[in-house]
């Protein structure tokens, strides 16, 4: 009887989890489904959202909105009418201006990654190691700083740009990213919890320091690594507010911002581009979805 | 047990580490070195300059007029409106992320089929572009959107969620949408590190499950509650990109947050509000955080008597 009881609740549980998937899932799904429909049923379908209410006056003299048939409702469908590949052809080959914003964004965030998560390894191990009054009041000083939102430092980001002369370059917005203390936050996190006795132990062997940090720490760190550059990536792989502040030449703007400036005419192309924009944080979850999971891998199944 | 043990060592070796070698303390100052040159160049130096804008009256003139621009920035009705519409934002954001997280990493803990995919399905709003997911909320909850033709069906009338005040709750569902997979992860791992000889002993001695959940794994995990929190303050704030996208400059009166004001004082070149709301967020934060570390320090002590 218990028996029985426990399976109903787990079932009940599953059902539950199983709603709570769909509804996390239909976004997702909604976006790559409306990417494979024509240009003519996605106005369809969104024209009473999207529809910018335009005529257009025919030879006879009639007015007839812009877009061919509109659905009096907004439509979501899950299958398209027909399956198309007009807006991705439309997007990668007769768009070269698609390609290059994408190619904007893969050269601001790439450099962002790498070196923030490389600065922050570095500082992260040294907060983790050695501690001190100093290094706990800098520590908090990180925090505060980590979570103060763009525009408190919007300010002090476009000053220095200025001194620097960099404003209106990329290296406006790549040089105080790389400093970012978000990644030393997170990785500080995962290090502490080394187990001293490995430090240790590597010392009785005769490691020096720079053994130590590059043959114990960062393999043992591995997997955080990843997956604070996974959380960086995404982070400005979205990023918006400071190609607009610091970029005026809208040519250097990431296809983050171009897409979301894609106008009301061209919804069924900006389903297209979400697609391809999604591939590359795709790529890198199915990589390593795992070490998002639990950053950290003890060889030694040591937990806790 | 093992942890209890650990921290002990751990202090005891803090005390060693008084007289540290010189190669040591080139590892410990060399390696944090570059990271707090180019923080203190890129924002503490010029924060100065912030602060020195927050107590003069303008850029050029640079006069001193101490708590003016304070008395001036904390009267002002717009600052104001944006610094209540952030406040209950976070205010209900936070705690629920971190609650629902709770409750879907829990229930994913449990033997529930089909584990892993759940934890994907989870996690893939995290890959779709906010510019996307702005355009998908807006097909939603427009006027003629999705939701208010659903609702037509049970004779609910239309409602405008975006200009009304339900605005604030499309917004919070976005976030929660956005970021309980994350929040969740993080819990599903300090769960699973979770020592299984307590949880069983404890259920031999006739606990229910319920109460193992809350005398021994909420404890256990409460460094990860903290962690999750703090992180989902920042990304509270990092919701400002998704309501910008949705609602421009001036959105309705709910979603009128402080970085909309500080985005307009800064295209109005106020350049002296801007540094004292800027100030002013930043000394809320650092109590806030003051606070949470507090917290984290008792809770942390807490399990290393036991």
């Amino acid at each position: 009887m218990k028996k029985l009881r426990s399976n109903f609740l787990r079932g009940l549980l599953f059902v539950f989890a199983l709603l709570m998937a769909l509804a996390f899932l239909a976004p997702t799904v909604l976006t790559v489904v409306n990417s494979f429909m024509t240009e003519e049923e996605i106005s369809a379908n969104y024209g009473v959202i999207f529809g910018t209410g335009e005529t257009v006056t025919d030879k006879q003299g009639n007015t007839r909105p812009a877009t061919q048939y509109m659905a009096k409702r907004v439509n979501l469908k899950l299958i398209p009418d027909k399956v198309s590949f007009e807006q991705y052809t439309t997007v990668l080959l007769k768009s070269p201006e698609y390609l290059l914003k994408l190619w904007n964004s893969i050269i601001l965030t790439v450099p962002i990654v790498i070196f923030q998560v490389l600065i922050a390894a570095f500082a992260s191990y040294s907060f983790a190691r050695f501690r001190g009054k100093l290094k706990s009041a800098i520590f908090f000083a990180y925090v505060v700083l980590m979570l103060m939102p763009y525009q408190v430092t919007l300010v002090p980001n476009y000053l220095v740009s200025d001194w620097l002369g960099i404003l209106d370059t990329r290296w406006a917005i790549i040089l105080p990213a790389i400093f970012a203390p978000f990644s030393v936050y997170l990785l500080t996190r995962y290090m502490r919890r080394i187990p001293s006795s490995y430090i240790e132990a590597a010392k009785l062997d005769g490691a020096g320091e720079w053994q130590i940090f590059t043959k114990v720490a960062l393999p043992l760190c591995q997997g955080a690594l990843y997956s604070v550059a996974i959380l960086v990536f995404i982070d400005y792989w979205n990023m918006v507010e400071q190609p607009l502040i610091l970029l005026s030449d809208s040519e250097m703007h990431p296809l983050s911002v171009f897409l979301s400036e894609i106008n009301a005419g061209e919804v069924g192309l900006a389903f297209a581009v979400a697609v391809i924009y999604m591939v590359p944080p795709i790529l890198l979850f199915l990589y390593g979805e795992e070490y998002l999971e639990d950053g950290i891998t003890y060889s030694g199944g040591i937990k806790g | 047990m093992e942890q209890a043990k650990g921290r002990k060592k751990r202090r005891r070796e803090k005390q060693h580490h008084e007289k540290r070698s010189w190669s040591e303390r080139l590892t410990s100052v060399g390696y944090l070195l570059p990271s707090v040159v180019g923080v203190l160049v890129f924002f503490v130096l010029p924060f100065l300059v912030v602060i020195a804008y927050a107590f003069t009256n303008n850029s050029v003139q640079m006069d001193f007029v101490g708590f003016d621009n304070f008395k001036s920035v904390l009267s002002n009705s717009a600052f104001r409106l944006a610094a209540k519409n952030t406040a209950i934002f976070s205010a209900m954001a936070v705690p629920l992320a971190v609650a629902l997280a709770l409750l879907l990493a829990v229930l994913l803990d449990t033997k529930i089929p089909g584990k892993s995919q759940f934890r994907t399905i989870f996690l893939s709003p995290m890959m779709v572009p906010v510019a996307s997911i702005v355009l998908l909320w807006q097909v939603l909850f427009h006027y003629n959107g999705a939701v208010n033709e659903f609702l037509s069906f049970f004779g609910v009338e239309k409602i405008d969620w975006l200009k009304s005040d339900y605005n604030r709750y499309v917004v919070l569902l976005l976030f929660l949408w956005k970021n309980l997979g994350y929040n969740m992860i993080l819990f599903l791992a300090a769960l699973s590190n979770v020592p299984t000889e307590l949880v069983e002993m404890a259920t031999l001695e006739g606990a229910g499950s319920i109460r193992t959940f809350f005398t021994i794994k909420l404890r256990y995990i409460s460094p990860t509650v903290l962690f999750v929190t703090i992180l989902s303050l920042i990304n509270s704030f990092k919701i400002f990109r998704e309501v910008y996208l949705l609602t421009g400059n001036y959105p309705y009166d709910g979603l009128y947050l402080l970085q909309h004001y500080m985005n307009n004082m800064f295209r109005n070149l106020d350049y002296q509000k801007l540094s004292t709301a800027a100030l002013l967020m930043a000394a809320v934060m650092a109590v806030v955080i003051g606070l949470l570390f507090l917290v984290e320090n008792r809770y942390g002590k807490d399990i290393d008597e036991e």
